[in-house]
């Protein structure tokens, strides 16, 4: 994983509350096997009309967003199903970071893993943001967990201490819980398992 | 001296029995005793491991099935769609090349991953259950700690059967009363949803107890705590009892002999302690509950039966505001009626909410010798191989073709519309699943989420019904 850096970028904004997941990519396009492409189908079927071209109206068609990598979105970002189809989606498309009042648990972590930030600001913070004019930028400061709004306010956001230090530092959890094969090993001897699936 | 041992609610005794290892900075090590796998959101898992050269440490720890995209239609048929073809042979060639039991397309065990679970005894108390779906809630129903993972976290698993957590905070869901005629444990779902939010669980485990709890089946228990994640929480989980031995005993993978007898005495310890504290608790009165319905794109836009559909001009959030005045326009609807007598055009009774035997046999109690309105399409989806020989069995088919229903194969079908089963644009559907978001059932497509006996009233009538006018 590529460590996460500081950047600077204007915001797309979706003044929408509860996007969820299949709104973010819709089930049908998770037949593929590959993580790849997925950013054609991100938020599809509010993108595209129903013979496929492009809706000029909707905000991530539009010229511009082009480029942009913040992603302002309504309360409760991303819930329903745990496909982490849509992290991906997101990254692909080249959003780095998304903005919102609150995000559904799953899809937290599934970001978290996919050095998409997940970033909590408060309901002030929050409207402040939507009532920036276009194009205004926000600074996003992940070792410092601050984001610095467009009028220059500096306000800081959780994430918790391990995510952190994985996506700054670029570490990958799986090498992190094969370092711990002795502990699971351990576990393993003394709880003998509970069901054989092949049997 | 006597030791003093802090009261603990079962999420921490859960918990306490699986931390495998903890480091300063860092999520607790949590050993999962149950994966389960399905097709569409493993093979970039299985990729995964390929490239880093990882075998799967614990081949004996999971179990796989195709539900997602499989076709409803007759099985001895090639599938139609190759894309759906291809995830569905890379789930059996994957099993096979990393050594874990496939019921695949073919089996006669298939069928919904949350179905198939318990049905085969592989989902016990006390265990932690992970799969790549936000349903696998639905185990919760025997006291396992059960929730829904990413696909890197599949990887995790099925590389060390191990999963990074933090603990959640405790939810109890009190639920205390009995159940009027016509209620069912959809509404107490519903009910909860429409209450807290589809946010209003978040970071939660919820923890149903309460008479009107107990008094219920497993198979309604799983109804209950399949939706969990429809309010927000990672998990839901109910205290095994005897209702929950007497289901596990004798299925093929529940303990015999004397290992069931230790079990058992295992088991009862894991009801949460008197005086255990939880984080938040709402109360449900089960004797106020009405038939729920959602009106809305999202599981928690849900009211009783009769009862209004909400204002926006009510709403005071703008935000808020926006969002339901979007949905009212979605789902082709004004605030301030109620849905009864609504027209829909398809019925879907099947889901890992509701596809299990005691679903369709309160399905087929109202349709038998009814008709079903003969605009409305009517699909019965069994929710595995099992359920549908059962329902076989009792003669349960006769009586849906008979009414006018399509009688099909077992999977996910309509309740994800990955597979060709779907609602065309502006359809309406009553189903019995757990999602109507935005094209949840097909793109266009519009969804009243009830119970199986809302659904079926539904159905005769073609409209949307309030059951009791049928009993
Ligand atoms: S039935 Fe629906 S909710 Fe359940 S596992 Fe299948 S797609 Fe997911």
């Amino acid at each position: 994983m590529k460590p996460f850096t500081n950047f600077e970028s204007r915001m797309v904004p979706l003044p929408l509350n509860n996007i969820d997941t299949d709104q973010i990519i819709p089930a049908r396009f998770l037949k593929t096997t590959s993580k790849q492409g997925l950013d054609k189908q991100l938020f599809n079927d509010w993108r595209y009309d129903a013979a496929g071209n492009p809706n000029p109206e909707f905000i991530i068609n539009k010229p511009e967003s082009q480029g942009v990598q913040v992603l302002l979105a309504g309360d409760n970002f991303g819930c329903g199903s745990s496909r982490e189809h849509a992290p991906w989606a997101l990254t692909q498309w080249g959003f780095r970071a998304v903005i919102s009042t609150s995000f559904a648990d799953i899809f937290k972590q599934n970001s978290l893993k996919n050095s998409l930030l997940p970033i909590e600001v408060a309901a002030d913070v929050h409207a402040e943001l939507f009532a920036a004019p276009a194009g205004a930028t926000v600074k996003i400061d992940l070792p410092n967990q601050t984001l610095t709004t467009p009028s220059g306010r500096v306000v800081t956001f959780p994430v918790d201490e391990f995510s952190k230090h994985c996506l700054v530092k670029g570490v990958d959890e799986l090498g992190y819980i094969l370092e711990q094969s002795p502990e699971i090993a351990a576990y393993e001897a003394a709880h003998p398992a509970l069901i054989n699936a092949l049997a | 001296m006597p030791r003093t041992i802090m009261p603990r609610t079962i999420i921490e005794k859960l918990w306490d029995n699986h931390v495998v290892h903890e480091l300063p900075g860092a999520p607790s090590l949590l050993f999962i005793d149950l994966h389960l796998v399905h097709e569409v959101t493993s093979p970039q898992a299985f990729q995964g491991l390929r490239e880093r050269g990882l075998k799967v440490r614990r081949p004996d720890l999971h179990i796989a099935t195709a539900d997602h995209s499989i076709p409803t239609s007759d099985r001895s048929l090639p599938i139609v769609d190759p894309i759906a073809a291809n995830q569905l042979a890379q789930l059996e060639a994957n099993c096979k090349e990393f050594g874990i039991r496939c019921l695949g397309v073919h089996s006669d065990q298939q069928g919904i991953v949350h179905v198939i679970g318990p049905e085969l005894g592989l989902t016990q108390p006390g265990m932690t259950v992970v799969c790549g779906d936000s349903h696998t809630a639905t185990h919760g129903a025997f006291g396992a700690l059960a929730f829904g993972i990413g696909t890197s976290e599949v990887e995790q698993v099925l590389a060390t059967q191990c999963l990074l957590q933090r603990k959640s905070k405790s939810f109890q869901v009190q639920v205390e009363g009995t159940l009027k005629a016509g209620v069912s444990a959809k509404d107490i779902i519903l009910a909860l949803i429409a209450r807290i939010g589809i946010g209003g669980g978040t970071a939660s485990v919820f923890e149903f107890t309460g008479s009107a709890i107990r008094a219920l089946s497993m198979e309604e228990r799983m109804t209950v705590c399949n939706m969990s994640i429809e309010g927000g929480a990672r998990a839901g989980l109910i205290a095994p009892d005897d209702t929950t031995f007497e289901y596990l005993a004798g299925r093929p993978h529940a303990p015999k002999g004397a290992a069931w007898d230790s079990a058992v005495a295992r088991w009862r310890e894991l009801a949460t302690d008197p005086g255990a504290t939880y984080d938040r608790t709402v109360t449900i009165d089960a004797d106020a509950l009405e038939p729920m319905i959602t009106y809305g794109t999202n599981p928690g836009m849900g009211v009783s039966i009769n009862e209004a559909l909400p204002k926006p001009s009510e709403v005071s959030d703008p935000m808020a505001r926006e969002s339901i005045t979007k949905a009212l326009a979605y789902m082709g609807l004004e605030g301030g009626k109620p849905l009864v007598g609504h027209p829909i055009d398809v019925v879907f009774i099947g889901s890992c909410t509701n596809s299990r035997i005691s679903d369709l046999r309160t399905a087929a109690g109202l349709l038998k010798g009814r008709k079903v309105n003969p605009k409305v399409r009517v699909m019965v989806v069994p929710g595995s191989q099992e359920v549908k020989r059962q329902a076989i069995a009792e003669g349960l088919p006769e009586i849906f073709r008979a009414a006018g229903c399509e009688w099909r194969e077992p999977g996910c079908s309509m309740c994800i519309a990955m597979n060709g089963d779907q609602l065309t644009p502006g359809q309406y559907s009553v189903s019995t699943s757990n999602r109507n978001f935005e094209g949840r059932q097909g793109k266009g497509g519009r969804t009243f989420l009830a119970s199986p006996l809302t659904a079926a009233a539904s159905a005769i009538t073609g409209v949307v019904t309030d059951v009791r006018t049928l009993l």
